[in-house]
């Protein structure tokens, strides 16, 4: 079975996040990145799907900084190849991006397609449910567990979240796109000595992608433009309390102790 | 183009969810000051469904075989065809596990923009406008959706769910179903596994977040939900990493609850998080993190580390009680 991964690095949301100058963008100095939590699940699921089922698993993706770093640290834990993609760095939105990797995608095999379930910098559509639809093959959001079918079925099984814990089981026939919320057990860990010594040995293959000549990327925006980007004022609500004494006192007039 | 709101109705084990009323009240409005109808896209629903949704102008419905129960593909096909029918001017769907599915497929096919995880829409001269969330909570971000059609997806919680109720007889008409392609098949619901704690039977919640770091600190936050007679919720990171069992999940998809006291403890507030508990009567936050967006639904605040708090208020209660 061919997997592919596709993944990307996002804004750390545990530091402090400003809106640059322009008033529409999130200013982009000091600005700490990190790997999309559910993109780490993505790939976690996929190798545990090549260890239990066999195949071959490739992580894809845009050339960013610090791409490579997450490129080969997702060899270390068992991708069998990276691929980068250059060239589209200014291609705009989802829908522009979909079709970049929908071009790529359609000149690798692939049966199996894992993204993240969402990444938290954009809103325009999701990437995963358009790359599926330019390619016209199935996709289901929200999934937290796959399991392969007897070989030559052609279709996995998979298990979808709705609210209240409650999932419902979907037979799908490959090739399909999945968005993973997590995986059936924790990312696991690569150790840096591991992803030092694969930085070495390994090698990163670049694909050029659409670029600025494809129809992709000249007409390929989401359609809307920003009209601003505002930080919700914090705690405009809430009362900010000075300890637990000031806390202790809150609780007793609510009754609660 | 008409100026016409399409909502899709979301119905899950025969009974339509809170989103949908939650969609109704916002494509109302929108389709009032759009001068246009609000209609109901339902697919594989049943008749006390369509006298539940009275608020609409129209219900266009689309029944067959495979419909009842859900699933991305058939009813991804079945949407494509009331679209084609309705030729409306805003789609609005919820951003939940369903309208993620369906939301992109759709804009895709029909070749309009999709604006994912709104909080708000407004008509802003000929043009729309879709505030969505980003980044955690951290941001929002307006943008304009243009004068030409468009699909927007919602998060639960952004309108009010009486906005969207009345009981009447709205006009029904329906659309044949597409032949099913047969690529993705329901096989079966499973239900979460009952026997541990209610915790929306609970006045108190103890809610920990990925904030508490490691499991073993779990049982400075059991030690306070003790006396404070409540029980122990957390946000998805812990239940996923198997620190907590699945029932005890607020958020998206995980319980609602609303609780007499909602205190949490390392929660950051991620809009899937605050879905399931916004509604709490009292809301306290305690995070090192002042930009913390759980600070902004909160109640009362501290920005302080949460093993202070929960040892200084386990002692404080302690001492209360003698
Ligand atoms: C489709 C979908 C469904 C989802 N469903 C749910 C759901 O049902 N429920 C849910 O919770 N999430 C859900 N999520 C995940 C959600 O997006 C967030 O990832 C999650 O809520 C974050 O959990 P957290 O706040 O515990 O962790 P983080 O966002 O990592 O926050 C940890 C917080 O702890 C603070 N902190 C760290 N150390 C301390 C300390 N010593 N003292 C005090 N504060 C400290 C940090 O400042 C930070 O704010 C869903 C996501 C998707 C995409
Ligand atoms: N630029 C990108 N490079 C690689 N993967 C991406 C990119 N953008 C989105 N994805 C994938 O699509 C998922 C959903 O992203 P989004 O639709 O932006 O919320 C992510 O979790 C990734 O798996």
């Amino acid at each position: 079975m061919k997997i592919v991964v596709l993944m990307k690095r996002v804004p750390d949301l545990v530091e402090d996040l400003e809106v640059d100058g322009s008033g529409k963008a999130l200013a982009t100095e000091h600005l700490k990145l990190t790997v999309n939590e559910f993109d780490d699940h993505a790939l976690e699921e996929g190798l545990l799907l090549k260890e239990t089922s066999g195949g071959e698993l490739t992580v894809v993706a845009l050339d960013a900084a610090d791409v490579d770093k997450m490129l080969f640290t997702a060899l270390a834990k068992g991708a069998d190849r990276v691929l980068k993609i250059t060239g589209a760095a200014n291609v705009e939105g989802n829908t522009g991006l979909a079709a970049v990797f929908e071009e790529v995608l359609s000149a690798q095999e692939h049966d199996l397609i894992l993204t993240g379930v969402q990444a938290a910098d954009d809103r325009d559509g999701q990437l995963g449910p358009i790359v599926a639809a330019l390619l016209d093959v199935p996709c289901v959001e929200v999934v937290t567990q796959v399991e392969v079918g007897e070989p030559g079925e052609g279709m996995v099984t998979v298990h979808k979240e709705y609210s209240g814990g409650v999932v419902a089981e979907l037979e799908i026939s490959l090739p399909a796109v999945l968005g993973i919320q997590a995986a059936r057990q924790s990312p696991r860990y690569a150790p840096v000595s591991k992803v030092r010594q694969i930085q070495q040995s390994a090698t990163i293959e670049t694909l050029a992608g659409a670029g600025e000549s494809s129809g992709a990327a000249a007409g390929g925006g989401s359609g809307f433009s920003v009209v601003e980007m505002t930080a919700p004022e914090t705690g405009a609500g809430a009362q900010m309390l000075a300890g637990v004494d000031e806390l202790m006192a809150v609780l007793e007039a609510k009754g609660v102790v | 183009m008409a100026n016409d709101v399409l909502v899709v109705a979301e119905h899950l084990k025969g009974e339509l969810g809170e989103i949908t009323f939650e969609l109704l009240g916002i494509g109302k409005t929108l389709a009032a000051a759009l001068g246009g109808q609000c209609v109901v896209a339902l697919i594989g629903g049943n008749d006390g469904m369509v006298t539940a949704l009275g608020a609409a102008e129209r219900v266009v419905r689309v029944d067959g075989e495979g419909l009842s129960d859900f699933d991305p593909d058939s009813h991804g096909d079945a949407l494509l065809a009331v679209y084609e029918a309705v030729d409306p001017r805003v789609v609005l769907v919820g951003y939940t596990s369903m309208g993620m599915d369906l939301a992109s497929n759709l804009a895709t096919r029909a070749g309009v923009p999709h604006a994912a995880s709104c909080i708000a829409l407004v008509e802003a001269g000929e043009n729309i406008h879709a505030t969505a969330q980003l980044y955690g909570g951290k941001l929002n971000v307006t943008s304009d959706l243009g004068g030409g059609r468009c699909v927007a997806s919602v998060l639960a919680g952004s309108g009010a769910v009486e906005a969207g109720k009345a009981e009447g007889a709205p006009a029904t008409e329906s659309v044949a179903a597409p032949a099913g392609r047969g690529r993705v098949r329901f096989k079966r619901l499973i239900e979460p596994e009952a026997g541990d704690v209610d915790i929306t039977a609970k006045e108190v919640l103890v809610a920990i977040g990925r904030g508490i770091g490691s499991k073993d600190d779990i049982e400075v936050a059991e030690e306070l939900a003790e006396e404070l007679d409540g029980a122990v919720a957390g946000s998805r990171p812990l239940i996923d990493s198997g620190w907590l069992p699945k029932t005890r999940q607020v958020g998206k998809s995980g319980l609602k609850v609303s609780p007499k006291l909602y205190l949490a403890l390392g929660v950051s507030g991620a809009p899937e998080h605050i879905e399931g508990m916004k509604s709490s009567a009292t809301i306290v936050a305690v995070n090192t993190d002042k930009q913390a967006p759980i600070f902004n639904y909160a109640h009362y605040g501290l920005v302080e580390d949460l093993f202070d708090v929960c040892e200084e208020l386990t002692e404080a209660i302690q001492e209360k009680k003698g």
